[in-house]
């Protein structure tokens, strides 16, 4: 793990690379990372993330800005912001259900090729996908999701790079931190090593690839 | 009593002692103004919560404890949290014993289609179609008719939210099961007949011998 400055750390993203980016409507977002990335005007991303908040709130502000080139999403219906581009052919929305969304997540970090979910079957989102059946009840295969970056908000991270969560500001964090080529981390709190116990780690600390220092 | 608190009134009858329960945004988040006093029900927020408590005092939130909708709530003693992936795990594995959601139609052999109007809505599902599929019981809070026209239809015309049939409808005239794959009326609301339910109604539905009125 390597401690960077807010511009090192994002100069470290590409035009056009993906970015899973933890939140829940903006809660648990690395605002310090989006308002730099708006910043250095990154170009052609894909954004992979529950919802795009709001115009204003934590991914909303990519959106706004015109950085974003596709998203995968559960949810974009608090910003109109986003339907409008998607609407107008600007932006790709890829829609999965919020389940399916983390569990594909989960699978790119944990080794898995994909999953097998009864969510969405029987419904618009199953077109296309391959259909097997357990057991005797029908799945969908849905593969496993991976990105080039995770920006991750945690509440507190230590010298080495531990994290812990709080409160509903968990929500993606702890798992995009599995399913990413290079994890960044803004930490709400940085703090002296042995602070945050060992069964309170969510997050181990060589998962951590750079944290971003106090502003 | 308005038509959304009838809802929310008869629905919070369904909740018993112990239960793991999802509210949705709209009539379904009132359930909770009405648990019965003498039970403890948990409620999940899908974006990380167990114990999910009251709107905060002004000047008391805390901006990363919010619900799905990512507005200000509180936390009851012996709340918890976790991640998303433990969220729709608990919902998907069979651990959520009730979710309440709207609907934009349900039809008569329990359809449910709420999560998008083609070319109007198209917000994206969230947690809606995990919730639909997974949770061992669905409640669907929906007001009975949009301008003058049933929502509870013959077969869905909007997008499915699940293959899989709704267990009780609730609106402000009627309560509604699946028995069979058949709409059957259970319970009407306070003064309330069954011909203006039928009235109301779009579906063939199924009425007892028997149709007691709503306790509320």
């Amino acid at each position: 793990m390597r401690t960077l400055a807010l511009n090192a750390a994002v100069s470290l993203i590409p035009d056009g690379a993906s970015l899973m980016i933890g939140g829940f409507m903006g809660v648990g977002t690395p605002e310090r990372v989006v308002d730099e990335l708006v910043r250095q005007g990154k170009r052609d991303l894909t954004v992979i993330a529950n919802d795009t908040a709001l115009p204003g709130t934590g991914i909303g502000k990519l959106i706004s800005a015109g950085l974003v080139r596709k998203v995968i999403a559960s949810h974009i219906g608090l910003n109109p912001e986003t339907q409008k581009k998607m609407i107008a052919g600007e932006i790709q929305v890829e829609l999965v259900p919020q389940g399916t969304l983390i569990e594909r997540i989960r699978a790119g970090g944990f080794g898995l090729g994909g999953i097998l979910t009864a969510t969405g079957v029987g419904t618009v989102v199953e077109e296309g996908k391959q259909k097997v059946a357990v057991a005797g009840k029908d799945y969908l295969v849905e593969p496993a999701l991976r990105a080039d970056f995770a920006l991750v908000n945690a509440f507190l991270a230590d010298y080495l790079g531990n994290l812990t969560y709080a409160l509903t500001g968990r929500n993606f964090n702890p798992v995009i931190a599995m399913a990413a080529e290079t994890v960044i981390v803004e930490a709400d709190n940085i703090v002296p090593v042995g602070l945050i116990s060992p069964d309170h780690v969510v997050t181990p600390a060589p998962l951590v690839d750079y944290l971003i220092a106090q502003g | 009593m308005d038509a959304q608190t009838i809802i929310a009134r008869r629905i919070a009858l369904e909740l018993r002692d112990g239960m793991l329960v999802n509210l949705g945004i709209g009539i379904p988040t009132q359930v909770a103004n009405y648990v019965p006093r003498d039970i403890h029900v948990f409620f999940q927020s899908e974006n990380g919560l167990i114990g999910t408590g009251a709107v905060p005092d002004e000047g008391m939130h805390h901006r990363l404890l919010t619900d799905a909708g990512g507005r200000p709530v509180t936390a009851l003693p012996g709340a918890c949290t976790f991640d998303s992936a433990m969220s729709f795990g608990l919902i998907r594995g069979g651990h959520l014993d009730m979710t309440v959601l709207g609907g934009l139609q349900v039809d008569q052999s329990g359809h449910l289609a709420n999560w998008m109007i083609p070319g109007k809505m198209v917000p994206g599902m969230g947690g809606a179609m995990d919730l639909a599929s997974g949770a061992k019981r669905v409640v669907i809070a929906m007001q009975h008719t949009a301008k003058g026209n049933s929502k509870l239809v013959k077969k869905c015309t909007l997008p499915l939210t699940s293959a899989r049939p709704i267990d009780l409808l609730v609106t402000e005239l009627a309560v509604i099961a699946f028995p069979g794959g058949r709409a059957t009326l259970q319970e009407t609301a306070p003064g309330v007949s069954i011909q203006q339910v039928l009235d109301a109604t779009e579906a063939e539905l199924e009425v007892p011998a028997q149709v007691p009125a709503m306790a509320l």
